[in-house]
Formats: structure tokens, C-alpha cells, sequence
């Protein structure tokens, strides 16, 4: 029996040396037994990168982790009997699977916007038609615009960028508009920290993106479009823009797509690394070659959009569902999901948990079931803390609300946000109050300058923030947080500012004891904060291992083997890397929280 | 010929790929970036000229821009991502480290004009984070204590510049 074997070759597990390892099976799958000899392909990322270079067999649907070159061998005298064992995935019983249905990371998923990556040649036009690809374009094409548009108001698909706007009624209002000329662009300026689902999918599955896209055109009416790609994205604009091209030579896009009549062409943008070009008004203005600022949106993009006409602007992900649902009918789509959210989500599950990568599910799981059942829990016996979703417009969710059903309008209920998808996990050696600093910092670095509620707000919340991180903070700075907070919400341009107050508010809202504390008794409990934090090694619990030492990078940890170690406090940079190394729980921050290991041993 | 000619003539053939139409003024400034690592004076001017807008305003895309700098980099720009899942993991010790090895600040180019530090916002690569791209190459889950052996490669890597291909380079992941 012929046999597959998937190389995946995202950005992670090239990273991880993928490269070579698809080198070698090209190398060596020749030498092989003529009977079984195997396929290779290079994939997209399949989402699990921290465990890459991930190879998956076909059809016996066995796939390998961390790969090395020198496991290709072993892997190729395998095919067609039993599974090269130590590469295998161990589920958390610690025993090892093959197939993907039995890895716990996988099985829970629901792959629609990921359908195609990390199975399809990003870079082969024929292995996406040979899964269905186009065919939605067809069916769309088959059916008048107005029809294609009630096929997407039925699916209830809301932009997966982040505001969640629905697609359906952005494309009707467009098509209303009449005008000679329309546009419809491509959202590929993914810029929210912790979020990588829109680079996933235009690494590995390109032209499901683009038939989105000509989908989006023939329903409103535009002939020319773009695609706004940042450019740090490499792989994902080279393989955007070869799809454009062999899509063009098939007759998907220029002239005459299908001899339906209709034209569209796009062009590539590249984006020049500026966070608020994800807005769509900065975005318009950066294609037109201007300053990526936004403007106030008086009159709405569906009207007055790119170089003054008619613009419908959707995300990455959100195109990357319009095929499926044309394929599959509104109707299907709409029964994922919950009451006002439907279909699934891609999340970037990351942080301290476990398992990390990209998870595809059903909107409304639960926090805990993605926290816990998918990415496996907290690492190294820590407790969970939070969680923050939304990038910099979100807030964190704590503990407590573990259970909420994720949707659009449930987290927004809680202070947070979807936004584009980033799940991040904290523990507690997660501070607070650092991680609204990190946010506030990002956006006021970020911010365009235009609007003053913005960038003077964010420079003062900063500025306060840094400096209760340090200890100099005051109780009363806490209204003056949530003073300014509350401008900047209501009075600036864009929604950069407008929700720029949720990763303080919902920290200051769930976590307001750890404020306190920093101001107050002038202590980082996470031991984060480096003004405000000690590490010292527990004399009982060391065993004088000497790990502690071997991995500070500034040498300030002394002792004997098999005696307890001291740190130089004058030394000591506080960067937390010796409770990270010790095995035995021994190191804390003064008075803050030590690992799960050295809470039983204190407890007796 | 002088070194300013030069530069002008090559600004020139970047131009001729593209329509004098101001939208095209990014995607400019972007090869003139990559072709000499930072934009002139010079460059801004032939690039105002040939697109017909104000200096001025050309001026203003390129300091707006963080892929766009006004000053020169080093051969080996190292990037230190600070993204959520990379702060959270410790991004800023790796940071400091990189800094304390080069005797430099992000942002700061060193004196043999080898090395730049730059914080970037996120390369989505979150899943291995904390990650350091040095050059084209990526460091997933970097560890205090790893910066400098990443400084090592990369010197050596523009030591044999050119020469042998070292891009494909593995990196293993620090468990």
C-alpha cells in the first residue's frame, strides 16, 4: 500500500530543524522498499510546534513528534508494521498513541478553518482542489451575489478578528452601496501578542484564504482586492502570493473566473509593523501608501473605504470559513457553536500550560476544558491563576469564571474580550500588575499618536503602573487608574484606545489584593517584580543538587554539593530562573508563592 | 564613484519596479530597508521626488513604520520577541542577557556594527516561546544561560559569511 508521510514545515517546526528532517525522507524514501514506497510532502503547521518537527503517516494516520534526522530511518523500515514507539505522543496517562483522535491536544478539536492545514502542500494547487478546494467558489458562483449573502447571514459567521461584527450584514450593506468601483481586502496584519492562528493559516492553507476573498468579492461586487500580510510573515507571503499565482494560471481569479463573467484580481501589501494598521481605517490608509492612522469612522468603510469607495474588509480566519460554509450550506455552519456565536474558533492556546499550540473548537467550550482537558493544566505542579484573552484590548479572566461558555459576548459580559483568539495561561508566578504594565507599555508604544485620550492616557497609566511595580505606588492611584481608564474608553478615535483600559481594569477588577500588596507591603507575591522581590532557597528543602547554580545566568548562587545553597542577594538579578531549574520546590520569592512541591512539604 | 552615486543609482532601480502611484511609497521604503538596513536622507529625497509627495510626509512613513529605521543596523539584528506568551515566560531575563553580552541597549547597535538588539511585539511563534531570532533563524524556548551560546553561533555564522549555508541550522528546544 502507497503511504503519505506529512512533513510539517510551519514556522515552529522549522524553527526545530524540519527542514533536514524532510531533506532526509526525500533523501532516503527512494531506498526504500518498492512496495510501500512512500509520498513525501511538506504541510503547514499543524499547530503543536512546541513538540515539532511533526511527521504524520498516511493512511495509517500515525503521526511522530520531535523528529530528528536521524530517526528518518527508523521511521521509513516502519511503515506498514508497528509505530516507531519512542516518537510517539504519551497522552497523560503516559502512554504513547498514534493517531491524532487519541492525542488529547487533537481529539477534542473541530477542524473547519484549520481544515486543510497541516494536510495540504500549501504550495500545490492540486492538493486543495483534490480536498474540496474551489468548489465553494463554484457553488457561490452558481447562485446570484444577494443568495451568496444570505448564505453567510444564515451561518451566523461573525469576523473572527476580534470586534465580531457580522459577516453576512457587513457584506450586504456593502453590495448595497452602489458604485463603479469596490474593494475587498484581507486582514493579514496579525498583530495581537499571543495570537498566530491568521500566520498558521496562510502558511498551510493559502487558498482557502483567497477563495474567501473571491467569494467576498463576487457577493459585494469588487474586481480588485488586497491582501494586507505583515511583513514578518515570510513563508506566509511567499506562499500567499505563489497561490495567487496558480490560481490565476487556473482560472480562480483574474478575467473570467469559471467563464461566470465575473473579474477580481488582488495584490499583496506588506505591512509595515504597526499594530494599529489591524484597525481597518489605519489599514485603508497604510494600502494607500499613508501613515497608518485611523479616522473616525463617521461614515463606515462598507460606504467609504479604501481610496473613498465601497470596502469590505475581513479577517484571515474569517475567509478562511467562507468556502466551507458555501460548501456545506448557512444552515450546517449555524449549527456549531452557541445562541448569538456560531461555528468554531481557532485559539492560540499558550502560557504555562502544558500543552501549547493551535485548538479549533466549537464557540462556547469552556475555559476549563481548554485550559485543562485540551492543553493538559499548569506545568511543574503550579497553581493556575488566569487566564487573558483578547491581546491588548482583553482583560484576564480568573479562576472563578472558569466555566464560562467562551463566546463573543460572554467574555465581553466579563470585562475581556474574543479579539483574535489568544488564550494565554498564567500562573502563580504571573504578576498582575507587571502583565497590565506589559499591556498598557505595548499599546502606548503603539499607539498612533493622533488622539490625546490615547496617547497621553496610556503615557500616565504607564507611568503610574511602573510605578507601583517598583514600589512607589499609592492607594490613590488606584482611582486615578481607573480615572483614566475610563477617558480613554470613552473618548478616544479608534478602538486601540477604546478598549485600551480592559487589561487594567479586569486586573484591578479580579486582582485588586495584588495591587494592594505591591503598594502596601511593598511585595510582588508572583516574584516578578524585580524592586519588590527576594528569592531565597529553603535550607530544609535544598538537597544541593547545584542546578540552581549551574542555571543563574549572573553566577550569584554559591554552596557545596549536597548542602543547601545561598543566594547573593546583592548578585541576584531576580529573573526567577533558579525556582524555574530546582526540582525540589526550594526556591521562593520572599513570602510569595513556591512551587506545589515545597506547599505540601510546609503543610506537615 | 562615489558612495553617495552609488546609492542613488540603486534607490533608482528599486523606483523603476514601481509606479510613480503614492501607494507604492511603503513597499519603497520597505526593499530600500532591506537593501541597505536603514533609510537615508538621500533615500528619502530620490523617494519624495519620484511619488511627487512632500518629503515631509515620506519622512513621516518611515519614523511611523517599525520595520522602516532612519539609522543603520548591524549585520546580525537580534530579536528578542516580547510577546504575552514570551513575557510571561521570561522574555525580558533572555533580554537582559543579551544585553549584558553585547554591551548594548535594544535598540543600540554595537561598535564593530556586528549586532543590533530589537524588542519585537509577538512573531507568532508562541507556542515555543521564549523566542530569539537571530538573524533569519529562530531560538524557541530560550533559557537564561542560552543567550550567549545564540551570540556564539551568530558571530560564527557571519565569521564564515557567505561561505558555507548555515541558515537550515537546528536548534534543539531546551526542555
Amino acid at each position: 500500500m502507497s503511504r503519505q508521510i506529512l512533513v510539517c514545515c510551519g514556522t515552529g517546526c522549522l524553527a526545530n530543524g524540519s527542514k533536514a528532517v524532510l531533506d532526509r525522507f526525500r533523501e532516503k524514501a527512494g531506498g526504500t522498499n518498492a512496495e510501500i514506497r512512500p509520498y513525501v510532502k511538506k504541510t503547514g503547521c499543524n499547530g503543536f510546534c512546541e513538540n515539532g518537527p511533526m511527521v504524520t503517516i498516511l493512511p495509517d494516520h500515525i503521526t511522530y513528534y520531535k523528529v530528528r534526522p536521524d530517526d528518518v530511518e527508523d521511521i521509513l523500515k516502519s511503515l506498514g508494521g508497528a509505530a516507531v514507539e519512542r516518537l510517539l505522543y504519551k497522552n497523560d496517562e503516559g502512554k504513547p498513541v498514534c493517531s491524532r483522535e487519541e492525542n488529547p491536544f487533537y481529539s477534542p478539536q473541530q477542524k473547519i478553518a484549520l481544515r486543510n492545514t497541516g494536510i495540504v502542500d500549501p504550495g500545490s494547487i492540486d492538493d486543495y482542489l483534490e480536498r474540496g478546494g474551489y468548489q465553494g467558489l463554484k457553488k457561490a458562483l452558481s447562485l446570484s451575489p444577494e443568495e451568496v449573502i444570505g448564505e453567510i447571514e444564515l451561518s451566523g459567521l461573525r469576523g473572527r478578528g476580534g470586534a465580531g461584527f457580522p459577516t453576512g450584514v457587513k457584506w450586504r450593506s456593502c453590495r448595497e452601496v452602489s458604485s463603479d468601483t469596490k474593494y475587498m481586502i484581507c486582514n493579514g496584519d496579525e498583530g495581537d501578542p499571543g495570537a498566530f492562528m491568521d500566520r498558521s493559516i496562510m502558511e498551510g492553507d493559502p487558498h482557502s484564504v483567497l477563495e474567501g476573498l473571491i467569494i467576498g468579492a463576487y457577493a459585494i461586487g469588487a474586481s480588485r482586492g488586497f491582501l494586507y500580510i505583515r511583513d514578518e510573515y515570510g513563508l506566509a507571503l511567499s506562499y500567499v502570493q505563489a497561490a495567487m499565482e496558480e490560481a490565476k494560471r487556473s482560472g480562480y481569479l483574474g478575467e473570467n473566473i469559471l467563464n461566470s463573467g465575473f473579474h477580481f484580481d488582488c495584490e499583496i501589501v506588506r505591512g509595515g509593523g504597526a499594530f494599529v494598521c489591524g484597525e481597518s481605517s489605519a489599514l485603508m490608509n497604510s494600502i494607500e501608501g499613508k501613515v497608518g492612522e485611523p479616522r473616525a469612522k463617521y461614515i463606515r468603510s462598507v460606504e467609504k473605504g479604501l481610496f473613498g469607495k465601497p470596502t469590505v474588509l475581513n479577517n484571515v480566519e474569517t475567509l478562511a470559513n467562507i468556502p466551507y460554509i458555501l460548501l456545506h450550506g448557512g444552515k450546517e455552519y449555524s449549527k456549531l457553536g452557541t445562541a448569538t456565536s456560531k461555528g468554531t474558533k481557532v485559539f492560540s492556546l499558550v502560557g504555562k500550560v502544558k500543552r501549547t499550540g493551535l485548538v479549533e473548537v466549537p464557540m462556547g467550550i469552556t475555559l476549563r476544558d481548554l485550559v485543562f482537558r485540551i492543553g493538559g493544566g499548569i506545568p511543574k505542579g503550579r497553581k493556575f491563576k488566569a487566564v487573558q484573552t483578547g491581546g491588548p484590548s482583553g482583560g484576564c479572566i480568573p479562576e472563578s469564571l472558569m466555566d464560562l461558555n467562551i463566546d463573543f459576548d460572554s467574555l465581553k459580559a466579563n470585562g475581556s474580550m474574543m479579539g483574535s483568539g489568544g488564550i494565554i495561561v498564567m500562573d502563580d508566578t504571573t504578576c498582575m500588575v507587571e502583565l497590565a504594565r506589559y499591556y498598557v507599555k505595548f499599546l502606548s508604544e503603539e499607539s498612533c499618536g493622533k488622539c490625546t485620550p490615547c496617547r497621553e492616557g496610556l503615557r500616565c497609566m504607564l507611568e503610574i503602573l511602573t510605578r507601583i511595580c517598583e514600589g512607589n505606588g499609592a492607594i490613590s492611584d488606584l482611582n486615578l487608574l481607573e480615572e483614566l481608564c475610563d477617558t480613554a474608553s470613552k473618548a478616544s478615535l479608534c478602538e486601540l484606545g477604546k478598549t485600551a483600559a480592559n487589561p487594567v481594569l479586569s486586573t484591578l477588577n479580579y486582582f485588586r489584593e495584588e495591587y494592594i500588596e505591591h503598594i502596601v507591603n511593598k511585595r510582588c507575591p508572583a516574584g516578578v517584580c524585580p524592586q519588590l522581590t527576594t528569592f531565597r532557597i529553603s535550607a530544609d528543602l535544598c538537597k544541593g543538587c547545584g542546578l540552581c547554580a549551574k542555571g543563574c545566568p549572573v553566577n550569584a548562587i554559591k554552596g557545596e554539593m549536597k548542602k543547601p545553597f545561598l543566594i547573593h542577594q546583592e548578585a541576584c538579578i531576580k529573573c526567577g530562573s533558579c525556582r524555574e531549574k530546582c526540582p525540589f520546590g526550594a526556591i521562593a520569592a520572599d513570602g510569595g508563592s513556591a512551587s506545589a512541591t515545597e506547599k505540601e512539604g510546609s503543610s506537615c | 564613484m562615489s558612495l553617495e552615486h552609488d546609492e542613488n543609482r540603486t534607490v533608482k532601480n528599486i523606483l523603476d519596479n514601481y509606479p510613480p502611484e503614492q501607494r507604492y511609497s511603503l513597499a519603497v521604503l520597505q526593499e530600500v530597508q532591506k537593501e541597505y538596513g536603514y533609510i537615508s536622507p538621500n533615500h528619502l529625497m530620490a523617494i519624495s521626488t519620484y511619488f511627487g509627495v512632500p518629503v515631509s510626509e515620506i519622512f513621516s512613513i518611515a519614523t511611523f513604520y517599525k520595520a522602516l529605521s532612519l539609522e543603520k543596523k548591524g549585520k546580525c539584528v537580534i530579536k528578542v520577541c516580547d510577546g504575552t506568551a514570551c513575557h510571561i515566560r521570561g522574555s525580558v531575563n533572555i533580554l537582559e542577557e543579551i544585553k549584558r553580552a553585547l554591551k548594548i541597549r535594544e535598540g543600540e547597535t554595537t561598535p564593530d556594527g556586528l549586532f543590533s538588539i530589537e524588542i519585537v511585539n509577538c512573531v507568532g511563534s508562541c507556542a515555543m516561546a521564549p523566542v530569539v531570532i537571530c538573524g533569519d533563524e529562530y531560538h524557541g524556548n530560550v533559557q537564561p544561560g542560552n543567550a550567549s551560546d545564540i551570540i556564539l553561533n551568530a558571530k560564527r555564522s557571519l565569521a564564515s559569511a557567505s561561505g558555507s549555508q548555515e541558515s537550515g541550522k537546528e536548534v534543539r528546544l531546551h526542555e
